[in-house]
């Protein structure tokens, strides 16, 4: 391997890209310098905006529509692809650079099968014929430890997990045993547990076939168990590179100590109050169903006022439904919901406008959950004048006061629209949509999931400030356990629609516990690079996705 | 598949209650028309004994409903009774005409929809360039244009300049197909001329739509070749909207030719239906819009069953 790595296979200089926006070019990598040996892993990290799936775009001598390369070269194995014609250029991608986009539920053609996808660049080019093409990918299959590797390629898409069409997804980009292979951001969208099985599942294919690659994340965790070296980025420009290993014991840049330290937001722990108080919201026994399917088992749990429950399992736990329950969207098919020791119709269509006031909802993705043809004016005023039947001087006021709550400048955003708006100040727009209402409890369906970890750590402060000015209760869905840590007083960890454990956060966070919850912990990758080895160790290869037989 | 055979027998059931609903309210419009049946077919010089027999003849002194009702029942079984005019089975005068007007929509609609879907995909690789805007102009142009324009033109440049087609589309029984063809030609392009436009924008659309899926970027980045990532990529997921705008189109194309019709006299059904309009011969009339509905229903049931077709995961469940 050290041999080999010497043997340069990407060579990346000045490398400038516009982007087209508002009728004008505007540049959005500024000079990149980017060297990568045959078989070596370099890992790209910074926040969004950052340019690294421009920059792993490039080098493929590929610009998204809208993107341009300005200046700069890349020259591939000797090849200049920023002057080599698109023909050629073309030819090397899928063959010889291979690309893994982020959510492959959504870079998988819905309307062909796997492996009609996977044998396409090779048939096309002429590299292998068919069959042969076929016999390799369910051999793929197997390597990356896909169940039913004969018979899995001939499904469509959407009747496979995430987690393995992600690795489907590795498989396909194998397919021409390409020299190079770009991951952007394969694993982000997935689940702890599944992430773990997707990058063992990488890790090996791309040191067995000596692969070089560019691994895109801005997960540091994770960029650490692949890459032999990092390379750290922020806003179009190299903020420093060196090995995996002393990038993490010694960052230089402050920058890159500012990503290090991220997560340093934590509040004290609350504890339910003494005596015989009535939780904002019960839930109790629920059970419910999508048509015939049951999505909750005998859910039970309780929000105290002012308190934060995090509700915290992997997709398809029944978290979101089990919020959907609570606000009557989906009205359960037993069991029921108290507020404040009240039972709440099970729909929301018969419960009184009182009673809907109370519970709001934040959303994950504030990009759909704000219509983008309103005024912030008016989407913060809608819910405040329908709730208080607040009219003219008294609403502008209740809006300039809600904007204040949520650290934007009233006369600077009152009349803006969402569209000109960041990820973060959209979400805080959310925020004070639900505020606008005046509630006394809060659903956060993933509200940080979606934004960067500094952006979501100021989103997180936000919720607590407001949690002791206001007194809220928050439901806190969530995936992610460091976002637990930060924020929450109790944990409720949900699985296959049930609840497998409860209990305060702190209680929760030390052993023993559930094997699940003990699953989930452990699949949290951390920030040493031996870590996925260490886990691989523990549990097996074939193991490593599932829980411990027995419980620590 | 059990589901799309629900879903077609749902759909059916639902497209006969419509039917039901239609034929109500198109006795009530014959019904709302102004003047006296017998005295409009018979004319100002009819005697009071004519006019009288007559009325007895078409049953008009029955009440309304118990008229609809007979109807109903006669045209349930196919019989949708005799003309007031000349008391031939409605059915033998719409039937051959019916066929006529089904044989032209048939013509159109296999040169129409091809050539609107490769013109779709064709603009939509080509989006932004010059073919694009030609195309765009060139069709829109066509459907902005009045049918019987568009039937004239035709006629002057490709019958009377220069004599490549007959104006006139007449058909007689001993035609060979090829005849036929030939001597239908300029009716069936102008519909084609009509209908092509929407198809083909739809197409477009549709495809466009599609291209910032990240299905396509991976597509391009896999190394395909511009058009393969269009015909193989884009375009069986766009099939949806393009189906049930060309159902749309088809429909269009048999109820909607009555200029088409007139202009080259092709006895189609549209003629017959403006004819029985001023001659007052209300039971074609009826059998005609009954026609004309069950076309409607049935051609958005098709297309319908062909977009879950088109989807594959409706097609294969998890």
């Amino acid at each position: 391997m050290t041999e080999k790595k010497k043997e340069v296979l990407l060579q990346i200089k000045g490398l400038r890209i516009e982007g087209y926006s508002d009728d004008k070019w505007t540049e959005i990598v500024h000079g990149v310098d980017l060297t990568l040996h045959r078989g070596e892993v370099m890992g790209l990290i910074g926040e969004s905006g950052a340019g690294k799936s421009t920059i792993g775009l490039a080098a493929m001598g590929f610009a998204r529509d809208g993107c341009r390369i300005s200046g700069g070269s890349v020259e591939f194995d000797g090849m200049e692809l920023t002057t080599t014609p698109e023909r050629d250029r073309r030819a090397l991608r899928g063959s010889r650079i291979a690309y893994v986009a982020q959510s492959a539920a959504a870079s998988f053609n819905p309307a062909h099968r796997l492996i009609d996808q996977h044998t396409e660049t090779p048939t096309h080019y002429r590299i292998m014929k068919r069959m042969e093409s076929q016999e390799d990918a369910m051999q793929l299959y197997e390597r990356l430890r896909l169940p039913n590797p004969q018979e899995i390629g001939f499904r469509y898409p959407h009747q496979v997990s995430g987690g393995q069409l992600q690795r489907a997804m590795t498989a396909m980009a194998m397919a021409c045993r390409p020299d190079l292979i770009i991951f952007d951001e394969p694993t982000t969208a997935l689940d702890v547990t599944t992430q773990i099985e997707v990058l063992l599942a990488i890790r090996d294919i791309v040191e067995q076939f000596n692969t070089a690659a560019i691994y895109i994340t801005h997960d540091l965790a994770v960029v650490a168990q692949m890459a032999d070296t990092i390379k750290v980025l922020l806003k179009g420009n190299e903020v420093e590179e060196s090995d995996t290993r002393s990038m993490l014991a010694n960052p230089r840049e402050d920058y890159t100590k500012s990503l290090w330290a991220v997560r340093s937001f934590q509040r004290d722990q609350k504890t339910r109050p003494t005596g015989d108080v009535a939780p904002v919201v019960s839930v109790q026994n629920v059970d419910a169903a999508y048509g015939k399917t049951k999505v909750l088992d005998n859910v039970s749990f309780d929000i105290h006022a002012g308190m934060t429950v995090a509700v915290v399992g992997e997709s398809g736990s029944g978290k979101s439904t089990t919020a959907r329950c609570i606000t009557g969207l989906l009205p359960p098919t037993k069991g029921k919901v108290l507020f404040k020791g009240e039972e709440l119709p099970a729909s929301y269509k018969s419960r009184s406008k009182e009673q809907l006031r109370q519970a709001q909802m934040i959303y994950q993705m504030a990009d759909t959950a704000l219509n983008p043809k309103v005024r912030i004016c008016d989407i913060i005023g809608r819910p405040a004048q329908f709730y208080s039947g607040l009219k003219g001087g008294e609403l502008k006021s209740r809006v300039d006061e809600l904007l204040d709550m949520i650290e934007l400048e009233p006369s600077k955003y009152y009349y803006r629209y969402p569209t000109e708006l960041s990820g973060g100040q959209k979400q805080r727009i959310g925020i004070a949509r639900a505020l606008a209402a005046n509630p006394t409890f809060i659903i956060c369906d993933e509200v940080t999931s979606a934004l960067d970890q500094l952006v979501a750590e100021g989103i997180l402060k936000l919720l607590d400030r407001l949690q002791k000015e206001l007194n809220l209760a928050y439901m806190f869905i969530t995936h992610d356990l460091a976002t637990v840590r930060s924020i929450a007083d109790e944990v409720v960890v949900m699985k296959q629609g049930q609840v497998v454990e409860q209990g305060p956060k702190d209680e929760m966070f030390t052993p023993p516990h559930h094997p699940y919850t003990d699953l989930l912990l452990s699949s949290v990758p951390e920030m040493d690079p031996d870590w996925l080895s260490r886990v691989v160790d523990e549990r097996g290869v074939d193991n490593i996705g599932e829980a411990a037989d027995t419980s620590a | 598949m059990g589901d799309v055979l629900d879903i077609i027998v749902k759909r059916l059931a639902l497209g006969a209650v419509t039917l039901l609903v239609i034929s109500i309210i198109i006795f009530g419009m014959v019904e709302l028309l102004p003047g006296d049946v017998a005295q409009a077919i018979l004319g100002q010089g009819a005697t009071a004994e004519n006019l009288a027999a007559l009325r007895a003849r078409l049953g008009l002194g029955d009440p309304a409903i118990v008229r609809y009702f007979d109807w109903l029942g006669g045209a349930v079984l196919g019989d949708f009774g005799r003309s007031a005019v000349t008391d031939t089975p409605v059915g033998d005068l719409i039937g051959p005409r019916f066929a006529n007007t089904l044989f032209l929509a048939c013509y159109a609609a296999v040169i129409a929809v091809p050539l609107a879907i490769t013109l779709g995909v064709i603009v939509a690789l080509l989006r932004n360039t010059i073919f694009d805007r030609v195309a765009n102009v060139a069709t829109l142009t066509a459907i902005s244009s009045p049918e019987f324009f568009l039937g004239y033109i035709l006629i002057l440049y490709l019958s009377v300049k220069t004599g490549y087609f007959p104006a006139i589309a007449k058909l007689s029984s001993d035609m060979t197909f090829l005849d036929l063809l030939h001597r239908t030609f300029l009716p069936a392009l102008t519909m084609v001329l009509v209908v092509v436009a929407h198809m083909m924008r739809m197409t477009r659309a549709a495809i466009i739509n599609l291209l910032a899926s990240p299905y396509i970027e991976m597509a391009r980045v896999k190394g395909m070749p511009a058009w393969k990532v269009i015909v193989k990529h884009a375009l069986p997921n766009a099939w949806a909207p393009i189906i049930n705008v060309i159902a749309l189109n088809l429909a269009y194309l048999i109820t909607g030719v009555v200029l088409v019709e007139f202009v080259f006299v092709y006895p189609g059904i549209g003629q017959l239906l403006v004819d029985s309009v001023t001659k007052r011969d209300f039971p074609i009339v009826q059998a005609c819009c009954l026609i004309f509905a069950a076309t409607f229903i049935l051609l958005n049931l098709a297309a319908d069953v062909l977009s879950i077709l088109t989807n594959p995961r409706l097609r294969h469940k998890k």
